[in-house]
This record gives C-alpha cells, sequence and structure tokens, in this order.
C-alpha cells in the first residue's frame, strides 16, 4: 500500500536511491576525484605561480586598480580588478582579459555595487607596488614575479593570496578535435590540466569536454572553465562557515580527504561529520584567531571545493609546547583553497577585525536577515502530512485540549491536487478557506508547500502558462527540460529570469492562488533543484537557463525560488505585510528572503547535536533563521530524544517539529502526561521569551548581528571557546547548554568571561565566569544562563498562539553584573508589517540598571508607535534589599512599589510598576 | 494598568425552583462552590495556603498566589483557572491564559471581557443542540440496549448448542480414542521383544559408524585445510574463506565478512564441512532372530488394526469442526457474549479509492476499488479498551508488512448503534489504521432522559 499509494515514480526512485539501507548512499555522489576539474585542479600542487604581474599595464582610477597577468606557459592574460570597499573589505576580480565568450558573473546577490574608496599608491618598482588601503597602516602589496598579493597591517600579514601558486584560470579555448572518441574520456592522460596546457590539447583531456557520472554524461560544449585560488591565514588555527555541511563548527583540514563541497544537492538520509555537499551552499569563510577576525566571500556559484590545511593541525598538544619551549615554532597558520568549475574569481576580503564587524561588512554586500513575522519565531508543528482538513482540525483541537502554544500548522506535498502546486486535493482539503478561517478564529496560521518542480501535464494552469510564456528551463537540445520529481515527469521554472520570477510572484494574489488567505504562507523545499533521476539527484549540468548553463549558476537557483516566493507574498498584501518563507535550498544572500532548515534529518541523537553547529555556522554567515527538524525527519525518536529534541529547539531560531510520512504520529500528547507536561513547558519557555527573540531578530535584520552565536564571538580573546559547538548564545546575553545525550545525568557548560556573572534562568542561581560547570539534571532540566549585567523582556503571561499575547504586559530580569551596572533593550512593534521601516512604527528602548536604579529611555526618537502593554513585574538577580523602592514617571509622578526580597538567592521582585512599555520611567532603589 | 472589574454580578434567575431572581456577588471567574473563600473586604488566603493578602489584589492583573487562586478573573497567572457559568448550556474551567485573548471560549462570553472580540451568547443554541442530541444518542441507546438483550439471549442459546454439539462429538471420540488406547497396548506388549532386538542391533551399529566417520573426518580436515589455504600459508584467512562459496550460508552467492566469522566461531577448532549423502554407509541386515520378531509383530499389528475405525478419527472434517467449536468457543465475545454475533460476519465500507473490510474476531483488510490486490491490514489481536470498558476497543495487528515500518494494524472503536456498520476508516499514522464500527453489543443501560438531561443544565 505504501508503496503502491506513492505511485510508480517513487517506487522507482527507491529502487534506484534508497536499495533498502538506512544512510545516505555516498556511490550516488562525487567524490573530488570523481569530478573531473576537482581532481584536475587539485593535481595541483603548491609552488612557484606560473602567473606574472604585468606591472606596465597597471591602471589606478578613483574606483579601482587593474592590472594584467599573463601565464608563461600558455601566454593566456587574465584581467585583475582590486578595489577598495567601504568599510574595511577589499575587492579582487580576476576574469581572461578576452575570454572567448563572457563569463558568468553572479547577479542578484550583492544588494548593491559595493561602494568603493579611492586607493593609493605608496610605493612602486619592479617586483611590484605598495598601495595604502587607508585606516590602520593597512597596506596591499601586489608582487610581480610571481604574482602574489598581500594584505598587511603594521608588519603582520593578515593574508596572501597565490602564496602557494594555486591560481589557476581553465580559459575558454575552441575545441580541436570535434570528433569524440567515446573511448576518450577513460584514457587517462596524466596532464596537468591546471597549469593550462600548451595549445594543441586534444579532446582526450580528463573530462575536459566530457565527463561521465553513472550513467550520467555531462556535455561540455564551453569546455574547461574552472578556477582556482588559494589564501593563507598567518596566526589563524581556527576558520568556520562555508555551509551547509553536516559538521562541526570549526572547520576541519581536509588533507588526505576530500574538500568540503559546495554544491546543492538533495541528499537522501545525510550523513554527519563529513564534507559533503548538502541543500545549500554560502561561499563564506570566517577565520578567527584572538587577535582578528575576518571573512573570505568567494562570490561563484557554480559547483565549488574548499580545502583547508593547517600547520598546526597535525600536531599533539604535546608537540606545540615542545615547539613552544624550544623556540622553533613556527607561526600557526591556515591555508585555503577554493576551486569553481566556472565563472570568475571574485573574492571580498572582509578585514574586520572583529566578529561584529565581519558581520557588518558580510551585511553590506548581501543584506540583512528578513524580519520575520514575530509569529514566525514561535512554535511550527509541521508532519508529512496532515491528512485532510479533519486531520488538522483535530490537531488544532488538541493543541488546546493540551493546553500547548502553537502558531502554525503546516502541509506538506499530500495537501494538492496530485502535487500539482497551488491547488488542493479535492477530497482532502474541499474547503481550505474554511480551515484557514478556522485557524484564524484561534488566531494561528498556516504554511503549504509550494516546490519549484511543475508537474507536466496539460490540464494543469500553471504548466501551461509556464511551457506557453516559454519560463521553463531548456536542456541542452533547446525543448523543456524535463525530470522526475514528486508529480512524475516535471518541468523547472527558470527562475534565474526576472520575467518569470515576476509572474510566479503574480500566482500567489490571493485571486489567483485559490483557497490562500492572508494566514496562509508558504514553504520552498526541493529547490536545489531535486530532480530524482538527473546526476547526483539534481538538474543536469549542460541544463540552459537563457543563455547560462546550469553549471555556472547551480547553486543560485534556490535563492531565487525563495526571493521570488517572498515577493509573491508582499505583493499579495500590497506591500504590506511581512513574508514567510521556508527554504531548503540556499545562496549567500538567501537571508534576505526568510528562514532555512538543515533539510532531512533523522531521529537520531548524533543528529540533535549536529543541529547546533549546523545552525550556527549558517548564523555566522548571516542566515539567522536556521533550525533542524525537532524530533528528527526520518525514522521514530524514543520519548527522551523527542522532549531533549523540543528543549534544544525552543531555544533555537527556527522551531519546527516535522516527521516522515512514514513514521508513527509524534504531536505532543501522544506520549503520557508527563513528556506532554515536559513537551509543554519546553514549548511555553519559548513563547515567553519572544519578546527577546524579537530584540535579536530586529538586530540581526538591522545590522547583521547572527542571533544565534558561538561563544568566541563574544568572548573573542578566550581560546577556551574557540571551538565549543555543543553550547551557544542567544544575543549576547543569553547562554544555551541544551542536553543533547541520551539517559544524561549532567552536562559540562562553559561559562566565559573573566569576572563575569552569570545566572541560572530557572533557579537564579549565580555562577562566576571563566569555569567549566557541571550542571546536574533530569529530563525536565534545559540549562540556560542569563549573563551578568544584562537586561531580558519576557511575556509570563503565555498563551495558545504569539498573537494571543500581542498586548501582554512584560516581566524584566534584570542581571547585575559584579558592578551592580545592566544593560538591555526593548523592542515593539505591530509584529507583521512592514510599518516599522516604512513609517519607523515601533518602540526601542534601552533599559539600564546602574547606581541603583533602573530607569527606561527612548534609542529611536524619531519613531513613534503605542503599545498597551506595560511593565507587569521586574526581577532583579543579584540585588541587595532596598528600604523602599520608588517609580518615577515622566509626568513626574512618584509612587512607592512593592516588592519582595528572597535573601538566599538575592532576588529582589518589585511588583506591578504598572508603566505602560513605551514610556520614560524610572526605579530608584534606596 | 487595565483595571480589570473586581467583581461580577451576576443576575441569575434559576429555572428550577421558584423562579425567583436570586443574587449572587462573587469575584470574576469563580465558581459558586468556591464563593466562600473569597469573602468581600476580607484578607485572602491563596487556596493552597502559600499567603495572605489584601482583598483588593484579587483579580487586580497581578499574580500574588502560586497557586494561581488570586486571579480566577484575569490572565495574569499562569496557572489559574477561570470559570463560566455558561447559563442555559454545561459550566466548564478553561485556563485563565484563555481569558481576554480575542477568542471566544466560553458560550457565556465572559471569558472576553476586555479584548475588543465580539463575542455571541450561544449557550442556550449549544444547550438546545446538546440536549437533541443526547435525546437521539438516548433514543438509540435504548434501542440498542434493547437489541444487545436480544442479541445476549441468542449468543446464549447458539453458546449452548455449540457446546452441546462439541461434548457430543468429543464424547463419541473418547470412546473411539480409548478403543484405540486398548489395542496399542496389546500391540505393544506383541512389540516389545522386537523393539529390544531392534536398539541392540541398531546400537552397535552406531558404534561401529563412529569409527569410520571419526577416520573420514581426520581425512577431510586434511584435505579442506589444504584446499581453503590458498595462499599455502599454513593459515586459513578470511579472504580464502570468502573465495570459497561453497559455504556461503545464504546462497546469495557471495560470503560477507559476517558469515565468514559466523563461519569461524560456530565450528571453532574444526571445519564444519556439510557431510555428503554418499558418505552414509547402509545399516547391515537384522540378524535372523531379530527380524523373525520383526515379522511376529507386524502380522500382529496387522490383525488388530483391521478392528479399528481408523478412519473416523482421521477424518479431517471431523477434526477441523471439532477445533472451530473449540475455538469459536474459547473467545471472549464479551460478559455476555453480545459479540458473538459478529463471529464470521463480514462488514464492508467503501470510500473514494478501497473497500475496507471488518471481519470481526478474524481480519481487517482493504481492496482497491479499481484493480489491484487486497492488503491485510490486521489478524484479530485483542479487546484493547481501557481498563473501564475494554469492550469499547478491538485491535487487529500483524497485518501486511510496511516499506521500512511496522507491520499494518488497525484499531477498531465500537459505538453504540441500533446498526452493525463501519462507519469510518483513516490511518491517522502510516500503516496505523483507525475504523469506527457502530453496534447495539456496546450500548449501555439508558439512564433516564430525565438524569441525562438534568446533568448538563446545573450551574
Amino acid at each position: 500500500m505504501v508503496l503502491a499509494r506513492m505511485g510508480p515514480l517513487l517506487v522507482l526512485w527507491l529502487a534506484v536511491f534508497l536499495s533498502g539501507t538506512w544512510a545516505v548512499d555516498r556511490g550516488n555522489f562525487k567524490t573530488c576525484d570523481q569530478c573531473a576539474f576537482c581532481k584536475r585542479q587539485r593535481a595541483l600542487k603548491p609552488g612557484q605561480s606560473l602567473y606574472r604581474a604585468l606591472l606596465e599595464t597597471l591602471e589606478l582610477t578613483n574606483t579601482k586598480l587593474t592590472l594584467q597577468l599573463i601565464n608563461d606557459n600558455n601566454k593566456v592574460r587574465l584581467l585583475l580588478e582590486l578595489y577598495r570597499l567601504q568599510g574595511n573589505m577589499t575587492r579582487v576580480k580576476i576574469n581572461e582579459l578576452k575570454p572567448l565568450k563572457p563569463r558568468f558573473e553572479v547577479p542578484d546577490v550583492l544588494i548593491n555595487d559595493p561602494p568603493t574608496e579611492p586607493l593609493s599608491l605608496l610605493s612602486q618598482d619592479e617586483n611590484g607596488v605598495v598601495l595604502s588601503l587607508g585606516a590602520d597602516s593597512q597596506r596591499l602589496i601586489v608582487s610581480a614575479k610571481p604574482f602574489r598579493l598581500d594584505i598587511m597591517e603594521g608588519r603582520e600579514v593578515l593574508l596572501s593570496l597565490n602564496s602557494r601558486g594555486l591560481l589557476a584560470f581553465e580559459h575558454l579555448r575552441i575545441r580541436k578535435d570535434t570528433q569524440v572518441d567515446p573511448e576518450g574520456a577513460e584514457k587517462k592522460e596524466e596532464t596537468d590540466a591546471a597549469n593550462e596546457p600548451a595549445e594543441g590539447e586534444t579532446a582526450k583531456e580528463d573530462g575536459m569536454w566530457e565527463e561521465t557520472f553513472k550513467s550520467h554524461t555531462d556535455n561540455k560544449p564551453n569546455g574547461p572553465s574552472s578556477i582556482s585560488l588559494d589564501f593563507s591565514l598567518p596566526g589563524v588555527e581556527h576558520v568556520y562557515g562555508i555551509p551547509e555541511h553536516a559538521d562541526s563548527l570549526k572547520l576541519k583540514t581536509t588533507d588526505g580527504g576530500d574538500p568540503y563541497r559546495l554544491f546543492n544537492l538533495d541528499v537522501f538520509q545525510y550523513e554527519l561529520f563529513n564534507p559533503m555537499a548538502l541543500y545549500g551552499a554560502i561561499p563564506v569563510m570566517l577565520s578567527h584567531s584572538a587577535q582578528r577576525t575576518m571573512g573570505i566571500f568567494w562570490l561563484n556559484a557554480a559547483e565549488t571545493w574548499v580545502d583547508i590545511s593547517s600547520n598546526t593541525a597535525g600536531k599533539t598538544v604535546l608537540g606545540q609546547m615542545l615547539d613552544y619551549v624550544q623556540g622553533s615554532s613556527e607561526t600557526p597558520q591556515t591555508d585555503v583553497r577554493w576551486i569553481s568549475e566556472s565563472g570568475i574569481i571574485d573574492v571580498f576580503i572582509m578585514l574586520g577585525p572583529t566578529p561584529t564587524d565581519v558581520f557588518s561588512q558580510y551585511a553590506s554586500l548581501t543584506g540583512t536577515q528578513a524580519f520575520p513575522p514575530l509569529s514566525a519565531l514561535a512554535y511550527h508543528q509541521c508532519r508529512w502530512n496532515y491528512n485532510d482538513q479533519e486531520d488538522v482540525a483535530a490537531v488544532d483541537q488538541g493543541f488546546d485540549e493540551h493546553d500547548i502554544p502553537y502558531d502554525f500548522i503546516w502541509l506538506d506535498i499530500e495537501h494538492t491536487d496530485g502535487k500539482r502546486y497551488f491547488t488542493w486535493d479535492p477530497h482532502k482539503f474541499p474547503q481550505p478557506k474554511d480551515m484557514l478561517q478556522g485557524l484564524i478564529d484561534k488566531r494561528r496560521k498556516m504554511v503549504a508547500i509550494v516546490d519549484p518542480h511543475i508537474k507536466v501535464d496539460s490540464s494543469y494552469k500553471i504548466h501551461n502558462e509556464i511551457r506557453s510564456k516559454g519560463f521553463y528551463v531548456k536542456n541542452k537540445d533547446g525543448g523543456d527540460y524535463e525530470g522526475w520529481c514528486w508529480p512524475g515527469n516535471s518541468g523547472y521554472p527558470d527562475f534565474t529570469n526576472p520575467e518569470m520570477r515576476a509572474w510566479w510572484a503574480s500566482m500567489f494574489a490571493y485571486d489567483q492562488y485559490e483557497g490562500s488567505m492572508e494566514n496562509m504562507y508558504t514553504w520552498n523545499d526541493m529547490n536545489e533543484p531535486s530532480v530524482f533521476n538527473g546526476p547526483e539527484v539534481t538538474m543536469h549540468k549542460d541544463a540552459l537557463h537563457g543563455t547560462w548553463e546550469n553549471r555556472d549558476l547551480h547553486n543560485l537557483y534556490g535563492l531565487y525560488v525563495q526571493m521570488a516566493t517572498a515577493e509573491g507574498l508582499i505583493e499579495r498584501s500590497g506591500g504590506v505585510e511581512r513574508p514567510f518563507v521556508l527554504t531548503r535550498a540556499f545562496f549567500a544572500g538567501s537571508q534576505r528572503y526568510g528562514a532555512v532548515w538543515t533539510g532531512d534529518n533523522t531521529a537520531d541523537w548524533d543528529h540533535l547535536k549536529i543541529s547546533i553547529p549546523m545552525c550556527l555556522s549558517l548564523g555566522l554567515v548571516g542566515v539567522s533563521f536556521c533550525g533542524a527538524d525537532v524530533g528528527g525527519f526520518f525514522k521514530s525518536p524514543s520519548t527522551e530524544l523527542l522532549v531533549r529534541w523540543y528543549q534544544t529547539g525552543a531555544y533555537q531560531p527556527f522551531f519546527r517539529a516535522h516527521a516522515h510520512l512514514d513514521t508513527p504520529r509524534r504531536e505532543p500528547w501522544l506520549f503520557g502526561p508527563e513528556n506532554t507536561a515536559l513537551i509543554r513547558e519546553a514549548v511555553r519557555q519559548r513563547y515567553a521569551l519572544l519578546p527577546y527573540w524579537y530584540q535579536l531578530f530586529y538586530h540581526a535584520h538591522h545590522s547583521g548581528q547572527p542571533v544565534m552565536r558561538p561563544l568566541w564571538v563574544e568572548y573573542t580573546q578566550d581560546t577556551a571557546t574557540f571551538s565549543v559547538d555543543d553550547q551557544f548564545l542567544l544575543g549576547r546575553d543569553l547562554l544555551v547548554h541544551p542536553v543533547t545525550e541520551e539517559g544524561a545525568k549532567g552536562v559540562t557548560a562553559y561559562l566565559p568571561g573573566k569576572g563575569e556573572v552569570w545566572f541560572d534562568v530557572h533557579t537564579f542561581q549565580k555562577h562566576n565566569g571563566a569555569q567549566n560547570l557541571y550542571i546536574p539534571v533530569t529530563i525536565s532540566s534545559i540549562p540556560v544562563f542569563q549573563r551578568g549585567g544584562s537586561i531580558i523582556p519576557r511575556k509570563a503571561r503565555v498563551r495558545r498562539s504569539s498573537s494571543c499575547m500581542e498586548h501582554d504586559p512584560y516581566t524584566l530580569f534584570v542581571a547585575l553584573s559584579p558592578k551592580r551596572f545592566a544593560q538591555g533593550e526593548l523592542y515593539i512593534d505591530d509584529g507583521h508589517t512592514f510599518n516599522f521601516d516604512k513609517q519607523k512604527q515601533f518602540i526601542h528602548r534601552r533599559l539600564s540598571f546602574a547606581n541603583n536604579a533602573l530607569s527606561s529611555r527612548n534609542l529611536a526618537p524619531g519613531s513613534q508607535f503605542i503599545t498597551p502593554s506595560w511593565i507587569e513585574k521586574i526581577v532583579i538577580l543579584g540585588a541587595s534589599k532596598p528600604s523602599k523602592a520608588t517609580l518615577k514617571t515622566p509626568d513626574g509622578k512618584e509612587s512607592l512599589l512593592e516588592f519582595e526580597f528572597d535573601a538566599s538567592m538575592s532576588v529582589l521582585t518589585l511588583r506591578k510598576p504598572g508603566v505602560n512599555a513605551g514610556v520614560d520611567w524610572t526605579v530608584v532603589l534606596q | 494598568m487595565s483595571c480589570a472589574l473586581l467583581l461580577l454580578l451576576m443576575s441569575l434567575a434559576l429555572a428550577m425552583g421558584t423562579g425567583a431572581a436570586v443574587e449572587i456577588q462573587r469575584p470574576r471567574g469563580v465558581p459558586l462552590s468556591s464563593e466562600q473563600f473569597y469573602e468581600e473586604n476580607k484578607p485572602f488566603t491563596c487556596l493552597d495556603g502559600s499567603s495572605t493578602i489584601p482583598f483588593d489584589r484579587i483579580n487586580d492583573d497581578y499574580c500574588d498566589c502560586r497557586d494561581g487562586s488570586d486571579e480566577p478573573g484575569t490572565a495574569a497567572c499562569p496557572n489559574g483557572s477561570f470559570h463560566c457559568t455558561n447559563a442555559g448550556f454545561r459550566p466548564a474551567f478553561i485556563p485563565s491564559s484563555r481569558i481576554n485573548d480575542g477568542i471566544c471560549d466560553c458560550c457565556d462570553t465572559t471569558d472576553e471581557y476586555n479584548s475588543g472580540a465580539t463575542c455571541q451568547n450561544t449557550c442556550r443554541e449549544m444547550g438546545r443542540k446538546e440536549r437533541e442530541s443526547l435525546q437521539i444518542m438516548a433514543e438509540i441507546t435504548k434501542e440498542g440496549f434493547m437489541l444487545k438483550q436480544q442479541l445476549i439471549h441468542e449468543a446464549k442459546r447458539g453458546q449452548e448448542d455449540k457446546q452441546g454439539k462439541l461434548t457430543e462429538l468429543q464424547g463419541s471420540k473418547k470412546g473411539l480414542e480409548e478403543k484405540v488406547e486398548a489395542l496399542r497396548t496389546v500391540k505393544e506388549t506383541a512389540e516389545d521383544p522386537e523393539k529390544e532386538a531392534k536398539e541392540r542391533h541398531l546400537k552397535s551399529w552406531e558404534e561401529q559408524k563412529e569409527l569410520i566417520r571419526m577416520e573420514k573426518d581426520k581425512t577431510r580436515m586434511a584435505e579442506a585445510f589444504l584446499e581453503l589455504d590458498d595462499d599455502a600459508d599454513g593459515y586459513v584467512s578470511v579472504a580464502e574463506l570468502q573465495s570459497h562459496l561453497e559455504l556461503d550460508p545464504d546462497s546469495d552467492g557471495s560470503l560477507t565478512e559476517t558469515e565468514t566469522q559466523v563461519r569461524c566461531l560456530s565450528s571453532s577448532s574444526t571445519l564444519f564441512l556439510p557431510l555428503k549423502a554418499d558418505d552414509e554407509v547402509s545399516m547391515p541386515p537384522y540378524d535372523t532372530e531379530t527380524q523373525s520378531l520383526i515379522d511376529g509383530a507386524y502380522s500382529h499389528l496387522f490383525y488388530n488394526l483391521g478392528l479399528v475405525p481408523q478412519s473416523l478419527i482421521c477424518d479431517p472434517e471431523f477434526i477441523w469442526i471439532c477445533r472451530n467449536l473449540e475455538k469459536e468457543i474459547g473467545f471472549d465475545f464479551g460478559p455476555s457474549a453480545e459479540f458473538a454475533y459478529l463471529y464470521s460476519q463480514c462488514y464492508e465500507l467503501s470510500t473514494s479509492e478501497y473497500i475496507y473490510r471488518l471481519c470481526p474476531f478474524n481480519r481487517v483488510s482493504q481492496k482497491p476499488k479499481f484493480g489491484g490486490s487486497e492488503t491485510n491490514l490486521g489478524l484479530w489481536g485483542q479487546w484493547a479498551g481501557p481498563e473501564d470498558s475494554l469492550y469499547s476497543v478491538m485491535k487487529y495487528d500483524h497485518g501486511q508488512g510496511c516499506w521500512q515500518g511496522p507491520n499494518r494494524s488497525t484499531t477498531v472503536k465500537l459505538t453504540c448503534g441500533k446498526e452493525t456498520v463501519v462507519t469510518s476508516t483513516s490511518e491517522p499514522s502510516r500503516c496505523e489504521y483507525l475504523m469506527e464500527f457502530t453496534t447495539p453489543a456496546v450500548c449501555q443501560e439508558p439512564a433516564s432522559l430525565d438524569e441525562v438531561l438534568q446533568g448538563h443544565t446545573e450551574l
């Protein structure tokens, strides 16, 4: 029955891709060795670069420096462009001087043409030139022979390019022998392709003109086109980023294994702790040392591989100590090498020097996190699939019966009429508007899936329009590209085409998308894109998006799908409402369009653990709105795992439970009253903390600072934090160490910050910073600590959805630093429109505690917003007992506040200040 | 802030009794039964006794009591509960977080007194509807219960019939068996000398055979080792074992490492090799003395067997009838065998895609409407209702296996009805089916209708 219902297509797919095993079939995905350009490039070993700068070609204008490079072997010239960008960044672009045809340059990722600052020439001789990068005595040194770039600050090298001579640029060429020898690809002639073999080469070069993987042949009419460049980072031992990989936060060296791969793929049952490609790709790497944080943004949307090596990686701690004692220690250094299949070299070097600076720098290039509707930060209930309208109503009712809040219920692919997106199954969902109205009545919302593959069916309006408008991706022969996905034979709209995107967006209008209403939002899955019968389960690289091959822009497809969908949701509301769109595939810049999740994970403890580094890595490169399927998608979690996952997910940005079609039901109340209570409590903690989450997302949107942060981002000097990825910070002020071990009796959390203190948010117990703290845990424990010196707003009245809590009062938790100081914020707006931005309708307040007085002052004088919310309670942690507490309001009135003091925990609770949350006030303790 | 009404003045015209209006004053959200604890203008002690607060702190929109009892009419306490009187319908408690959340929860609208939500008082309408449906239910129950009595009666008779038939059959069977037993004794007496002689012969043969086998094994082991030890290094490696497909237990054409390990472990010191048929040497003939005994015994036996009506004891139909009767009598058909009538019946429900078939105490199945084979959704398992109503749920399990999942199973929920029908089917979880089934057999003795209705209009 299962198979029969999924249809013959799935049977085929299962047969091909599952083979009945419970793990990724690695054989379906390429290793570097099976990928012709990666193999060719990797065969090039570090050494003297073949490139030389032609200094006589140097031109310096107000905005950039240009210079030609030449490969002395094949005489092909490249054009180097150097820009100094505002905000302490350097951009390095390298293209062929005269390419046979244009090479792809990534559009739509940068939010604007990055503003430049003038470069000035400090000195020049026959060996090279020295340029000033302005501030901080930073200089850029261009060496001519061999060509290399060094960025220096004072006498220190911050970063070098091509110092290992791995710059390689496969120039476009005309195929010499037009007759393809079918055996040709098999005969491996050992030629150093990356070294630009001399003219006269033949088509027999390793996979240069054709490449076969499994049963798929990739035709390459443009021939070889790959690029490579190396970066050296002296003094650096820790690099992060380049998601998406199911791996630790700190990136590993790749010597002796495969490089980290960036190529958007639908990987069935992915494995952990390896560099295999996953659903999304963000080619941004951060480096960090106690001295400095920097970033490298490799703007290329083709398949990319990243090699990392380190001169200290292999050394034991003892070896490093010996080096130190003997004074023979070489400076630690990390070397990175990027390889992409096509396009140009376009690199942004973000020079920091702090993590905050790097986040701002990257945000200035690609934009910031979309500010989600407040409700999207609440709890989401998903399953493949909620079967019908009755099922939806019953689950909705179940949440009320068990008094568990939730905001969104989700519908997966089965809600559609035969996997035709934008439609409804007429038997299971005959009255979608009634269903949505039922949710509106409960102040709740829905997400329905819309995937980018379109069923080829002449009775399906969406398909007919796309076909007649010529909006489908084309195959190499010019016909509509077709592949297999959920509906069977499917077409793939060309989302790279702005006209196609505009049309797609218009399909979300209420009069186009029948049965949709304003409380229905969208989920884009399978947008790598997933093609069940394609090479590596994705699109053929020789498929055509206009004039460009999928090869050139593969990793951009998912971004465009989400972009067009988000635009549709904005348009349908006349530009008033903020959209909410979840995507599985993503690229640099995707943060501007919504949320991402870590795809089809598994109900294993290790998958729970990996959700932390996976979301931390995404946060570092701009994508704050990240989450993993709570409970695990594949397989069925034990009750303990499910509870622990809820507890962890409650403190991660995107909080959604999801489950595979074949797993038993797992709504929170199905595991007995004790477990229902545990899950209820975790969800309630999330809801109470929503004001703080919202404030963090406002900052992520405003300035690009990640919501969920690794410890090192805030404790940049503390090397003990550099590799921590079993705990994390939310903003600066909350430290979360979820329990992710089966049967755990305790966890050891590292509380950073010498001289700082942390307060257990549940018991209010105070702990000193800069220590490993053993915390005994029970099944109800979620270890969370508030930093001494911070103020966190909560809403203690948890209701059935976040909308119901909109006008509720706030409780302020003031955690005093050892110097009896604390600072925090309060951000309030309508929670769902763009009015905060367009009309400055918001409240943003600075809350500070100093000199025994707590006050609220306006942080945004230009803004205005009226809230009925008020201050219900103030809890001061680490306080001493006052003799009285006086509230002063702007009208000059003073009133005495009642209070309670718990001497054992030093907790002072001020009763009902009652003052409006939007006005100035002060509470003085005497 | 948001000074909520401290007291809710409730004018209730109590329908029953005199019809005189009675005015009750109590804080908002407090049920009549707790009114005594909220004495006006006297300090209030939290119901858990945790602290005592001035009366004006009741419903002042700030939570003072740990148990939430000071804020029965506001949402201030996370664990509070609000009482709606719902005159005309049924009183209810709701979590206090639902007070003024913009959603109408109480049919008398009292939970939304300050949220701007416009709620309609639907209590009377709901009360009416409920009374109507209760009335219908009561009628069904009444008729159903009468039918049930009939079913019980029939079941009792049926059960007695069957028991009687079985006893009869078993009686005749027993008589025959006794006869056979007697003959067997005679036969065995005659056979004893023969048996002893045979055993003697067999024992000496076994000893002889063991000697031969030991000799052979020695030779074979040496040969086999040489054969397996491909590289002649004096050791047999895993790889060498893997190259010998004749050792492959699952006959899939290859020996996995696990298989070789199992193989090596299971035969630890000596390599086990399957004995081939040609290794068997046949037993020498009996000596004449033994042979004559055998011949004598056989002739004796043949003579006696002629007297036994073997054919009746071994008649498959006879056995089948007995077994079925035993099985049916053994079933748990409910406290009064009221479910017995379902036995060997089947009930179908047709949906847009499938025909579902429930054969109680046997199996549940599903057949696609438009071709395709039938799928077994579970075989009769057991009664699976909660403790107080065990016979309200049937469980069928061990149905056809699911891909990467469990075997299919079906839960059948029984509700009281005049007719015996499958009313709905669903698959809430993959391969776990739910069926709703009405039958008079679960109808409970109806309480008088007046009682039912009265129980729901009390304030």
